[in-house]
């Protein structure tokens, strides 16, 4: 920050200040709705069923009638890669969607509450984070057997203890002010102030998050997939098909696209939630 | 100041061993029988052998006993023998750690070299095209999947343009040097072997900057969040008005308060390295804990399970524990009470 941007007055048009705080998270906003539209009307838009084989048609390069290529199967890569998307997408959402559902309420309930309750939170939480969640993730899929719902359920019992903190830590911000107090001599009852008063003060960080998580979720899913713990073949999953693609060097098509969904999907969700997480905050709007 | 320390490491201590007790309650309701997985097809069917091997490996006990004689055992320093490789689990870990820690450790350096100077250029001039795209790499790294970012490094850097070796530590042909350490560079170094110390280092290369990749985006964000509220001070104000050279006030007054952050999240994140990277040394056919994690996991290895998640428990317990006595030097408030 020099002098200059102190001391002199902005120049620049309110659209153009706009444009540049909030630029980008438009630009993910539209990645993440055309990966949702691909993803609903597949099956009406794509010329190549995903999971059809043709081995004499195996390994060949991005032509004019398959856009990104045949994978080792002869099956169509564009396919499988937007027939992908509908399982990344729906599976981020689960698991953050109901993640966070379970954790806001644990986390906020238990700072309310104070005492063990929050005490005993705060250990549960502490237990999960020890482990990497990868790891985790990877044990409970091997225990439970691969397949969708199986990683679903190992990545959701990872997934809920940094909601329950940040809610915690947003509840006990909120907690101790006086608006709170009012309500509770008034006579409300707990779970009223709780979902009514509190919550709608603390929901702007727990919504950045989510939208951030929905990237990571679809990153770690993808990357069980790869290791093999996701789904399960046939079903196209980008992670999966990394991996198949792995070896093939030569045939990079195979690989790269897959990965390159993920990147812009992830991609898509960071900006958004950069841009949410920009406009909730109080010192970004005084500039 | 000394009852903080006492009570953080017992917390520890209770930590890491809760974690040993999860795990074992996990795979001990796990459908996969190691005994299963461990004989042969023949030698499965017959359950007189599956008896035997059971008896062997003391699976059949009850769990809380199982469990006890680990956590003996683990007392003394004994990890249990693996059942897949037949080898002491210790020796097992003691073969892949120095790998992974090798790779973590200039991984981890690599992006604070980049990401620190980056994070807080990108702070000093706000919304420049340095900011921009500072923010853009840092984006890319962390959205990229590792797995994914790895074939493509490989695919462009060793298959199409041949500047970087292929997988593995070191060329198939060359020799490798006495085990010292276990660490390719130091022990190479020590005897002088400065060819093979070239290849080592050469083939650390790609899988350095694939680990790097998302962790100097997490330190490059992290630190201009950081700088941007140090900045935002009024000390920093004040520093300025006093006339101080830009070079000091960014360095001396705003750099130690944006530090605590990054600290944390720096620190994580190496604990995060350490424990093994699964995807990238999976793709660069690195011997290290992380693939060793995984092969442990798929063949229900249970006494390889469960040291490594002691271990993987001690060494983030271990990490947030420095973090925290770390905070204690940069943030002297924290300390005063």
């Amino acid at each position: 920050m020099s002098a200059a941007a102190i001391l002199l007055p902005r120049i620049a048009s309110t659209r153009r200040r706009w444009l540049r705080r909030y630029g980008l998270a438009t630009l993910g906003g539209a990645i993440v709705l055309a990966w949702v539209l691909a993803a609903l009307l597949a099956p009406w838009v794509l010329p190549h069923d995903p999971t059809f084989v043709n081995v004499a048609n195996r390994l060949k390069p991005p032509s004019a009638t398959h856009w990104f290529g045949t994978d080792a199967l002869g099956r169509d890569v564009l396919a499988r890669v937007v027939y992908g998307a509908r399982v990344s997408l729906s599976v981020g959402m689960v698991v953050v969607l109901i993640g966070a559902l379970f954790g806001t309420l644990l986390g906020a309930i238990a700072a309310y509450a104070r005492g063990w309750a929050e005490e005993a939170l705060m250990r549960a939480t502490d237990l999960v984070f020890c482990f990497p969640p990868i790891i985790l993730a990877m044990a409970i899929a091997a225990a439970l057997g691969i397949g969708t719902v199986n990683t679903v359920i190992a990545m959701l019992v990872v997934w809920w203890p940094k909601f329950a903190r940040l809610a915690r830590s947003l509840v006990i911000t909120q907690r101790s002010l006086e608006y709170v107090e009012a309500a509770q001599s008034v006579g409300y009852g707990p779970a009223h102030i709780l979902l009514r008063q509190i919550m709608p003060n603390a929901v702007g960080p727990l919504i950045v998050l989510v939208t951030l998580d929905l990237g990571q979720a679809i990153l770690v899913f993808a990357g069980l997939s790869f290791l093999g713990l996701g789904v399960v073949p046939p079903t196209p999953e980008w992670g999966a098909m990394v991996a198949e693609g792995r070896e093939l060097v030569q045939q990079w098509w195979v690989a790269t696209f897959p990965g390159l969904a993920i990147l812009t999907v992830v991609m898509g969700f960071n900006f958004v939630g950069d841009g949410i997480r920009d406009w909730l905050d109080p010192h970004a709007r005084t500039r | 100041m000394i009852r903080y320390v006492i009570s953080r490491l017992v917390t520890a201590v209770v930590m890491v061993l809760l974690a040993t007790l999860v795990v074992f309650l996990i795979a001990n309701t796990v459908p996969g029988d190691p005994a299963m997985a461990a004989l042969g097809d023949m030698q499965a069917s017959d359950p007189v052998q599956v008896r035997e091997f059971r008896a062997k490996w003391g699976l059949d006990l009850p769990l809380w006993e199982q469990y006890w004689m680990f956590l003996q055992r683990l007392a003394q320093g004994d990890l249990g023998i693996s059942i897949a490789s037949r080898r002491p689990v210790l020796d097992d870990i003691i073969d892949y750690a120095p790998a992974t820690l090798e790779l973590a450790t200039i991984a981890f350096l690599l992006s604070l070299v980049i990401g620190l100077p980056l994070g807080i250029i990108a702070a000093v001039r706000r919304d420049s095209w340095i900011d921009h795209s500072a923010r853009f790499i840092s984006l890319v790294g962390v959205s990229a999947p590792t797995f994914w970012l790895a074939f493509i490094v490989l695919a462009i850097f060793y298959g199409w343009l041949d500047w970087a070796p292929g997988p593995g530590r070191l060329d198939p042909i060359a020799f490798p040097p006495e085990r010292i350490t276990g660490l390719l560079l130091i022990d190479t170094a020590l005897i002088g072997d400065w060819e093979t110390f070239h290849d080592a280092l050469a083939h650390l290369v790609l899988p350095s900057i694939v680990l790097a990749a998302s962790t100097l985006g997490l330190i490059t964000r992290t630190t201009r969040a950081a700088m941007l509220d140090a900045l935002n001070q009024d000390y920093v104000r004040v520093a300025r008005a006093k006339g101080l050279l830009a070079r000091v006030v960014v360095t001396g007054h705003a750099l130690p308060n944006a530090m605590l952050p990054v600290v944390t999240l720096g620190g994580l994140a190496y604990a995060n390295l350490l424990t093994g990277a699964v995807m990238t040394e999976t793709v660069f056919s690195w011997p290290g804990l992380g693939r060793y994690t995984f092969r442990s996991a798929v063949a229900v290895d249970f006494p390889a399970i469960m040291a490594i998640t002691a271990i993987v428990a001690a060494i983030f317990v271990l990490v947030n524990f420095l973090v925290d006595m770390s905070y204690a030097m940069l943030d002297p408030r924290v300390v005063k009470k």
